[in-house]
């Protein structure tokens, strides 16, 4: 782990493929990205395959899709050729996923602290009294102020903030290698949002971890990511430094950027994307 | 998929989402109702007998070989054979044609319960789930009252303070079946009550009357259509029960429940005159059954 | 002159004991041709201020003056026309088994109006949408279409206040930015009165002369779109909102920036 230039997952031309009625639809095409320890976003607009991209590393697409590719690497396993077994046991040990609503991650007939011991007693073979300390300690790290009160609440009790750091409580115990982040933050307020995130942030960092952020806000994954995939209909069409996103050379990038409201950079008309047939070509 | 060219032309027409017309988007909808319908194989069966049932309604006397009220005494219970293809009765009437002949005594009662129960549900249920508040207790107490009685029962009992007779029969069957209707539309209403086109509505000034039938009654017909068309087996089963109870259908008009109880008293030389509409009687009920599961897979607008 | 005029608005849900106090004491005016805007965080109190005006939430107290004729809780049709609401997802607010000709006719047959074909086609090239779309269904449109028949539906009674509920958040940016330039264009063009709910400050900013910023039902402070601009807003909040529009601030940049601004 001493290495920060190393990769955790490979990705090759993978294709991702939905059987209907009119032939067969192509949500990803031909993508290719490597991401190391650092944390990584995933842009694009609705249908633009974001989302069905970080599904398929998982391998949780939906049971009709045909997920192709030449190379799926993650660390020493083969996702390719993984095992329904193997995957189970990579599924939230080793590549943990955060989804927009945490309540749909969550079991909702039990409560939040036995979710979390749970994962103590499995990582961990600790005695339930141990598990409880180690939760309650687990929930006053991702800030929550009163875990005693938290660790008896059902999933539905809780707000989306508390969701989403209840989630990552549950990251910090399993210690994945890899975490996919599927909008995390859409549906919170800004100030929670800013909290999650740099809680999120400090786990990234600390545990020398990586991460795909998958989101729609270019303005949140320019300030939070380290670089940038930027998807449009089911391909990568630009990958940037986020630094460098104000750089970026290909227009539906461009086109995106400037179709942004601003208050650093006020106009009075907002530039409408162009799209360009010519996109879709390669 | 060789179609020839018109049939090609049409079909595509159909399919485009392009419209120029409101009665192409029409079209469109019903044909792509059709093309699912067809896709179900057991719905299009459903459906097939069905429409085969309303065919053979209207064009009874055509079909029917022999007059089902001519009583000849002389051909009194004659197994099946050439000249009467399900039989005779007690009375030497022709079993086949008094089966062609009680299609329409079925159809008349479906029909006539699904066209006086669909309105009464709908309104009860709509407006209890659009008003809210004392109006809605009101008027779910009195559906309870009625969902409360076992239906055949309660079927029963009206049929019989009402006096034998088919359209007695039909009021009886109507007041079974509408409160499970009205449930339906209640709570289908309550789905859509706060939903925000129909605030949209609200804050043009449409009133109650135009929000229920405009915005409502759209919204609800799928799911009371298919649960008006599952209800058709347990109307038939119902009718044909009280039929054979002798409430129903009196003599010598042509129903199948009794026709099936007419022939229980000779049901061991004579097994067709019970078997026969019975046969009929599982069909048709069974038929309405698989239709109302396609239409639910069709028509749900959650599934669309 | 003044298009809105609300003084001492209070708004609450449920009755008695229970009745929750969602907006508490809220004065403003609006004039004609302006953008007002309403920003702040979920529960706030922004769109229950907006239901207010719009006539959809009953329960509010205060004195609410549109187009210089007072309200009552009960409006009548013309005052209902007046304003037009429309909401945030595009994919809930219209009808799903009408078609979009459907939808525009019905507030047209609801207060009598005449020319209603003629009507209809005005409003569809209004906001952008070829005639034909009158014969589809919603779920033949995207969310942006969408939103433009929603915005369409809302013009069609020739309202003199337009009430945007998160017209934009439920959308693609790409898909933002047309309905922000159409909603610009329509407000010059009609000379519309515009009220906009957002939790996008960049958003409101965009489009509005003047933006309050609530907080528990409440406004901490009324901004000017140039005190935005020019980050010279007074309250803290205000600044916590603006930084959350601009992305993420890593929380050791923002610790050393308080320290400066402390210092």
């Amino acid at each position: 782990m001493a290495n920060t230039s190393d990769t955790i997952l490979t990705v090759e031309n993978m294709s991702v493929e939905f059987p209907t009625l009119s032939g067969v639809t192509t949500a990803v095409r031909d993508v290719s990205f490597t991401v190391g320890r650092e944390k990584i976003g995933i842009i694009g607009e609705s249908g633009s395959g974001k989302s069905t991209s970080g599904r398929a590393i998982m391998r949780l697409q939906p049971p009709q899709a045909i997920v192709k590719a030449s190379r799926m690497q993650f660390e020493d396993v083969d996702l390719m050729k993984a095992s329904e077994e193997e995957m189970r046991s990579i599924r939230g040990r080793r590549i943990a996923m955060i989804l927009q609503d945490p309540k749909y991650s969550l079991n909702p007939v039990m409560t939040v602290g036995e979710q979390i011991s749970e994962t103590v007693i499995l990582h961990e073979r600790a005695t339930p009294q141990e598990a409880r300390r180690r939760t309650l300690a687990m929930l006053e790290r991702v800030n929550i102020r009163d875990p005693e009160r938290v660790f008896d609440l059902y999933p539905h009790e809780v707000s989306g903030g508390m969701g989403q750091r209840i989630m990552l409580s549950m990251m910090l115990i399993a210690q994945p290698s890899l975490i996919i982040a599927d909008e995390p933050t859409s549906a919170l307020d800004v100030t929670v949002r800013q909290q999650v995130l740099s809680i999120l942030d400090d786990l990234v960092v600390e545990r020398n971890i990586g991460l795909i952020f998958i989101s729609h806000d270019l303005n949140l994954v320019r300030s939070f990511c380290d670089r940038v995939i930027i998807m449009y209909a089911g391909r990568v069409v630009e990958t940037i430094a986020a630094a460098d996103l104000d750089q970026a050379q290909h227009p539906y990038t461009r086109g995106l950027l400037n179709a942004l409201p601003s208050l650093d950079h006020p106009k009075d008309r907002l530039e409408v994307l162009r799209r360009d047939p010519a996109w879709l070509e390669n | 998929m060789s179609r020839s060219g018109t049939f090609s032309n049409l079909h595509n027409w159909l399919i485009s989402e392009d419209f120029s017309s409101a009665n192409q988007a029409r079209c469109h909808k019903a044909y792509l109702a059709w093309l699912s319908l067809v896709a179900n194989p057991l719905a299009f069966a459903g459906f097939a007998v069905v429409a085969l049932l309303i065919v053979i309604a209207v064009f009874a006397p055509l079909i029917a070989s022999h007059d089902p009220y001519a009583q000849d005494l002389m051909m009194a219970l004659q197994a099946p054979s050439a000249a009467h293809w399900f039989g005779t009765d007690e009375f030497g009437r022709d079993v086949f044609a008094r089966l062609i002949y009680g299609a329409r005594t079925t159809l008349y009662i479906t029909i006539l319960v699904t066209v006086i129960v669909a309105p009464i549900g709908f309104v009860i249920g709509a407006t209890a789930g659009y008003l809210g508040g004392w109006v809605d207790v009101v008027l779910m107490r009195i559906t309870d009252i009625f969902l409360s009685f076992p239906s055949l029962v309660l079927a029963l009992a009206f049929s019989a303070a009402l006096g034998p007779g088919i359209e007695n029969a039909v009021i009886a069957i109507a007041l079974t079946v509408w409160p499970p209707i009205a449930r339906l539309a209640r709570a289908e209403t309550l789905t859509f009550r706060h939903a925000d086109f129909v605030i949209a509505a609200e804050l043009q000034g449409a009133g109650t009357g135009r929000i229920l039938l405009r915005h409502i009654v759209p919204l609800c017909a799928p799911s009371i259509v298919v649960r008006l068309t599952l209800n058709m087996s347990s109307i038939i089963l119902t009718a044909a029960g009280l039929g054979f109870l002798g409430l129903g259908a009196q003599p010598p008009m042509a129903e199948w429940g009794a026709m099936a109880a007419s022939g229980r008293q000779y049901l061991l030389d004579a097994w067709w005159l019970t078997t026969v509409p019975g046969i009929a009687i599982l069909t048709v009920s069974l038929a309405f059954n698989l239709l109302g599961d396609g239409l639910r897979d069709i028509m749900d607008p959650r599934n669309g | 002159m003044s298009m809105i005029k609300a003084h001492h608005l209070a708004v609450s849900y449920g009755h008695g004991e229970t009745a929750l106090k969602v907006v508490k004491d809220v004065s403003f005016e609006v004039q004609k041709g302006e953008t007002f805007g309403l920003v702040g965080e979920s529960g706030c109190g922004k769109s229950t201020i907006l239901g207010a005006l719009a006539g959809r939430n009953k329960q509010w107290t205060g004195s609410i003056e549109i187009d210089g004729e007072a309200i009552g809780q009960k409006r009548t049709r013309a005052q209902l026309a007046k304003q037009q609401l429309v909401f945030q997802d595009p994919f809930g607010s219209i009808h799903p088994r009408h078609t979009i000709g459907r939808t525009l006719l019905e507030p047209l047959e609801i207060h009598g109006k005449d020319r209603r074909q003629e009507r209809i086609e005005k409003v569809l090239t209004d906001v952008g949408l070829p005639l034909n779309f009158r014969y589809r269904y919603p779920h033949q449109l995207s969310g942006g279409q969408r939103q433009r028949v929603a915005i369409a539906r809302a013009l069609i009674l020739e309202p003199k206040i337009l009430l945007l509920d998160e017209p934009t958040s439920a959308l693609d940016v790409s898909i933002q930015a047309e309905i922000l330039n159409l909603l610009k264009d329509l407000r010059q063009r009609e000379q519309l009165t515009y009220i906009l709910v957002s939790h996008d400050l960049a958003v409101v900013a965009h489009l509005c002369d003047r933006i309050a910023i609530m907080q528990s039902g409440a406004f901490v402070e009324v901004a000017t779109k140039q005190q935005l601009l020019e980050n010279t807003v007074e309250h803290a909040y205000t600044r916590i909102l603006m930084d959350g529009s601009r992305g993420y601030v890593p929380r050791r940049r923002k610790e050393a920036a308080t320290v400066a601004a402390i210092s």
